[in-house]
C-alpha cells in the first residue's frame, strides 16, 4: 500500500480537499479509529488456561484478538469493546471480564508514560 | 469521411453507442426507448461489440447496476424513458453524487397519470435538480451528436458527472431523419478510454465508496464539491462542443440562435420544437416581423449569463415548456429559470410563457406563430396578460 | 476440505475492527466467517445494503473493508454487484484486468427479504457469480427494531407491538432460503453464527461455485431481541437446538440436512430468554407459543422429508 490518507485534519478541511464523490481511497482505515473506548468491561486472558484453540478468534465481532506466532496472544484494546463473547466461547473458560476502570487503573500502574499519552490522543478519531 | 442514413432516433442513438462501445450496458425496455434495447441486445447478439450487457429486472436495478459497474473504473451506458426514469430517482442522485461518469438517454415522455407514452419533458425536468448534466437534442443528429461528445464531458476530470441525452419520444425516436454517421475510428479516438479516479476493482488500494457521512458531517462539503463539478462542466461542454467540431463539422454549444442578433421578439425551445419554431421564425420574417429564435441546447449546467447576454436586446419573448411545474401560476421549468436569471439584468425582455405538448400534444407552426403575435399584442396593448399560458389545451 | 482455525488466522483479516457495530452483534461475525472462507488469492469486492453493518462499517472517512467496498442504496445491493461483476468481465475479456475477483453482497433481512428482494431474485435468476450474504437479525434493527418479512410470527417489534389488541407479529415469516433455492441457482443454505465450522464450509462451497450463491444466515442481535450481549452465539445455537433456524443447503437442487439435532428442544425456553417475546408468557397470549410452535414442527418436519431424512 501507498502512503496512508492522512485524516488527522480532516475536520477542518475545505471542500476542495475530500476525495471526489467522498471515496476512502484505502482500506481498513478504521484501524486507526478508537472503539476501545465503548468498553466497561475488559477481557483479561489467563495464558496458563488458554490451549490456543482460537475459538474466541472465530467469533469476536469486532476482530480483537490478538494472534502472534500462531498463539492466541491477548486482544486489540483499541477495537475491543468488551461485549465478553470471547469469554462466554472459550471452552477452557482462559478469558474472564474485568471491569474497565479497574482495569485501567492496573494498566496505569504498569504502564510506561509515554504510552500513556498515545492513549489519549487517539480518543479525537 | 461520414457516410449519410435516413434514421430513427433510437437507432441513431444505438449506432452512437455501437461506435462508442461501452464496457457494460444495463438497461430495461420502456416505451419509447425500447428499440434502444433491443438494438443494443442485437448488436451484443451479432458480437459487434465487447459490450457486457445486463438485462436487469427494473429501471431502479439498471441506474444501479450502472453504478456498480461505473464504480468499478469502466464505461458504462444505458437508456430510460418517464417511468423507468422515475423509478431510477434514488439512484440519480447516488449516481452524482458518487461521482460516476454515466452516460443516459432519456426517451422523453410524459409521466403517469393518467398513463400516457407520447412525449413531454416532465420527466427528464422533473429530475433537474439531480445533479446530471442534461442535453437536449432537436432531431436524431444531434442526439447521435449529443451521445459521443457526453462520454467525454461526463469523464472528464473537472466533471465527473453522469450525463442525460434527451431526446423527444416518438417524434425523434420513432421518426426517420437524416443523419450524418461518423466512421467508427474517429468516434474511438475521440472518446478515448476511461480513467476513472478511483475503482473498485483496484488492486493495491481497494477503495469504499458510498461510505455514511457519520456525525462530523461533510455532507456539505461533498456538496459543495459537487457542484463544482456542474460548474466546471460548462466550460467542458464549450471544449468539447468545438473539438467535436473537428470531426464532425457540427459545433455544439449551450444553445444555438436562430435569426436572433437583430430579433425584437425571440422564441426560446427546447427538444424538436426548436424545428418548428426554425420555420415559424422563417415565415413571420417573410412577413417582416422581426423574429429569432434561441435553441436551448444545455439546461444543466443551466447558462444563465450567457441566455441573458443573449436574449438582453429583445423586446419579449415566449418561453416554451414541454412540462409544467404544477406549482401554481410560476410557470414551467425553462421559464422559471430563465425568468430568474433576469432578475439582476438591467436590460430584460417581457417574458410570457406557453407550456405545450404536454402528453404529445401537437404543436404546430401556427401554434408556434400564435405565441410570436400573442407576445407581440402584450406588449402593445400595454396590458399585462397572464404571463403563463396553456398552449393547445381545449379550453 | 478440513476447516482449520490455526489456518484460518493466519489469513489476513478482511473486516478491521474499529467498526461501529455495536458490542456483541452477530452480523460482523456472520462477515468474518463468510470471509474467512474466501479463496485466499482472490480479491474481494463487497457490495452493502443499507442497514448496521452498511452504515456501521463505512463511516467516512473510515472503513473496516480490507476489501472493496459500496454502498449504494437499500433495495439494490444485488443490482449494484451484478454492475460491478459485469464490469469485471468486461475488462477481464480486455485483458485490463489479470486479478482473480470474487463478489459478496452483505444485506440484512430488510435489504433482502423486503426491500432488496426484487433485485436479489433479479440476481440470482440472471446468474451472476455472486455470494449474496443475508445476515439475519429477524427485523429492521438500524432503525431500531421493526418487523420485516424474516420476523417470526408473536414477535414484539416497535411495528408489530403487543397491546390489548395484539400479541406481536401476526404473521409467520416467509422462507426465503427456500425462495432463492427455488431460482434453482449451485448453492443455497442456511447457516447461524455459532456453527462457525459449518458456516465456513458453506461459505466456502459458495466461493467456489461458478454462479450465484446464497446464504442466510442467522445473526443475533441483542439490542433488537433483547438478551445480555455476551449470549450472541448462545442465542443462535438455542435457535438452531428448538429447529426455528435449521441448518442445511440446497446444492445443485440437492437438500441436505448440515445440521443434525439429537436433541430438539422446546421452542419455549428459546423464546424465555429473550426480552422480544417476554410478553407471551403473560396470561392474556396465552396459546401464542403454542401456534409458533405448531408453525416450527410443522416446517422442521417438512424439512427433514425435502432433506431425506424421513
Ligand atoms: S478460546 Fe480460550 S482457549 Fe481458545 S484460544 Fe481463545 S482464550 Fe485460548
Ligand atoms: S470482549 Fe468482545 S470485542 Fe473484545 S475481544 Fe472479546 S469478543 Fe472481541
Amino acid at each position: 500500500m501507498s502512503k496512508s490518507w492522512d485524516v488527522s485534519e480532516i475536520s477542518k478541511w475545505g471542500w476542495s480537499k475530500h476525495p471526489v464523490g467522498a471515496v476512502i481511497p484505502e482500506p481498513a482505515t478504521t484501524n486507526r479509529y478508537v472503539t476501545g473506548g465503548w468498553r466497561s468491561l475488559r477481557p483479561i486472558l489467563d495464558l496458563e488456561k488458554c490451549v490456543h484453540c482460537f475459538i474466541c478468534f472465530i467469533f469476536c465481532p469486532d476482530s480483537s484478538i490478538l494472534v502472534e506466532n500462531e498463539k492466541m496472544d491477548g486482544f486489540k484494546l483499541e477495537h475491543c469493546k468488551g461485549c465478553g463473547i470471547c469469554a462466554q466461547v472459550c471452552p477452557k473458560n482462559a478469558i474472564h471480564m474485568m471491569n474497565e476502570a479497574e482495569a485501567l487503573g492496573l494498566e496505569q500502574c504498569l504502564l510506561p508514560d509515554d504510552d500513556k499519552k498515545d492513549k489519549k490522543e487517539d480518543k479525537s478519531a | 469521411m461520414t457516410k449519410v442514413a435516413a434514421m430513427v432516433g433510437t437507432d441513431a442513438i444505438a449506432e452512437a453507442m455501437r461506435q462508442i462501445n461501452p464496457d457494460v450496458v444495463p438497461a430495461y425496455p420502456i416505451t419509447p426507448q425500447t428499440s434502444i434495447v433491443e438494438t443494443y441486445a442485437q448488436m451484443v447478439a451479432d458480437k459487434l461489440v465487447d459490450t457486457e450487457m445486463i438485462n436487469v429486472e427494473s429501471e431502479h436495478s439498471a441506474l444501479s447496476a450502472a453504478i456498480g459497474a461505473a464504480a468499478a473504473g469502466s464505461r458504462v451506458m444505458t437508456a430510460t424513458s418517464s417511468q423507468g426514469l422515475a423509478l431510477m430517482w434514488e439512484m440519480l442522485y447516488i449516481a452524482s453524487g458518487l461521482r460516476l461518469p454515466i452516460v443516459m438517454t432519456n426517451v422523453n415522455r410524459a409521466l403517469s397519470a393518467p398513463v400516457n407514452i407520447h412525449c413531454d419533458h416532465s420527466d427528464s425536468m422533473g429530475a433537474r435538480d439531480a445533479g446530471w448534466i442534461q442535453l437536449y437534442s432537436e432531431d436524431a443528429q444531434e442526439a447521435y451528436d449529443n451521445i459521443i461528445q457526453a462520454v467525454r464531458i461526463a469523464e472528464h476530470p473537472d466533471v465527473l458527472l453522469p450525463v442525460m441525452v434527451l431526446m423527444d419520444g416518438f417524434i425523434i425516436s420513432h421518426s426517420l431523419g437524416r443523419v450524418e454517421l461518423l466512421e467508427d475510428q474517429p468516434v474511438k479516438n475521440f472518446v478515448g478510454t476511461i480513467q476513472p479516479p478511483y475503482s473498485l476493482l483496484d488492486t493495491k488500494n481497494p477503495p469504499s465508496f458510498g461510505a455514511f457521512d457519520g456525525l462530523h458531517g461533510y455532507y456539505f462539503e461533498v456538496k459543495r464539491a459537487q457542484a463544482q463539478g456542474m460548474l466546471n462542466a460548462s466550460a467542458v461542454i464549450k471544449k468539447v462542443g468545438t473539438e467535436f467540431a473537428g470531426i464532425s463539422g457540427r459545433s455544439y454549444d449551450f444553445f444555438e440562435t436562430y435569426r436572433l442578433e437583430d430579433a425584437e421578439y425571440a422564441i426560446i425551445a427546447l427538444g424538436s420544437a426548436a424545428g418548428t419554431a426554425r420555420t415559424a421564425v422563417d415565415e413571420l420574417r417573410e412577413q417582416g416581423e422581426r423574429v429569432g429564435l434561441l435553441k436551448l441546447r444545455m439546461f444543466r449546467p443551466f447558462p444563465a449569463q450567457e441566455l441573458v447576454d443573449a436574449l438582453s436586446h429583445i423586446k419579449a419573448a415566449a418561453v416554451l415548456d414541454r412540462s409544467d411545474t404544477l406549482a401554481g401560476s410560476i410557470g414551467g421549468p425553462v421559464f422559471v429559470e430563465l425568468r430568474s436569471a433576469f432578475y439582476e439584468a438591467e436590460k430584460k425582455p417581457r417574458l410570457y410563457n406557453f407550456i405545450y405538448g404536454l402528453g404529445g400534444r401537437e404543436l404546430d407552426i401556427n401554434m408556434m406563430k400564435q405565441t410570436v403575435e400573442t407576445i407581440q399584442t402584450g406588449m402593445s396593448d400595454g396590458v399585462v396578460q397572464s404571463s403563463v399560458a396553456y398552449l393547445g389545451v381545449r379550453e | 476440505m478440513a476447516i482449520k482455525l490455526s489456518e484460518i488466522v493466519k489469513q489476513k483479516e478482511l473486516l478491521a475492527g474499529g467498526h461501529r457495530m455495536c458490542a456483541g452483534c452477530g452480523a460482523p461475525i456472520a462477515v468474518r466467517q463468510v470471509l474467512h472462507a474466501a479463496p485466499q488469492d482472490a480479491q474481494i469486492v463487497v457490495s452493502g445494503a443499507t442497514g448496521c453493518l452498511a452504515v456501521s462499517t463505512a463511516i467516512y472517512p473510515y472503513s473496516a473493508w480490507q476489501t472493496s467496498f459500496i454502498h449504494s442504496a437499500f433495495e439494490n445491493a444485488s443490482a449494484t454487484i451484478s454492475g460491478i461483476e459485469a464490469a469485471y468481465i468486461a475488462l477481464k475479456k480486455q485483458g485490463k484486468i489479470g486479478k482473480d475477483f470474487r463478489f459478496v453482497v452483505f444485506g440484512g433481512d430488510g435489504g433482502t427479504y423486503d426491500i432488496g428482494f426484487q433485485a436479489l431474485s433479479g440476481m440470482l435468476e440472471r446468474g451472476h457469480r455472486v455470494l449474496y450474504v443475508c445476515y439475519n437479525n429477524e427485523a429492521y434493527m438500524n432503525t431500531g427494531t421493526q418487523r420485516s418479512g424474516a420476523t417470526p410470527m408473536g414477535t414484539w417489534t416497535t411495528t408489530s407491538p403487543y397491546g390489548k389488541g395484539s400479541s406481536g407479529k401476526t404473521q409467520n415469516r416467509k422462507d426465503l432460503t427456500a425462495i432463492a433455492a427455488a431460482h434453482n441457482i449451485p448453492y443455497v443454505a442456511q447457516a447461524a453464527v455459532h456453527h462457525w465450522r459449518d458456516t465456513v464450509a458453506k461459505a466456502q462451497k459458495a466461493f467456489a461455485v461458478d454462479g450465484p450463491a446464497f446464504l442466510n444466515i442467522l445473526a443475533p442481535c441483542h439490542r433488537g431481541w433483547r438478551y445480555p450481549m455476551e449470549k450472541t452465539i448462545e442465542l443462535s445455537k438455542m435457535a438452531t437446538e428448538a429447529c426455528i433456524w435449521p441448518l442445511y443447503e440446497v446444492e445443485n437442487g440437492e437438500w441436505r440436512l448440515t445440521g443434525k439435532v439429537q436433541n430438539k428442544q422446546e421452542l419455549r425456553g428459546y423464546l424465555k430468554v429473550q426480552g422480544r417475546f417476554s410478553h407471551l408468557f403473560k396470561p392474556e397470549n396465552e396459546g401464542v407459543i403454542e401456534q409458533m410452535q405448531e408453525f416450527v414442527d410443522q416446517q422442521w418436519e417438512a424439512l427433514l422429508v425435502r432433506c431425506g431424512e424421513k
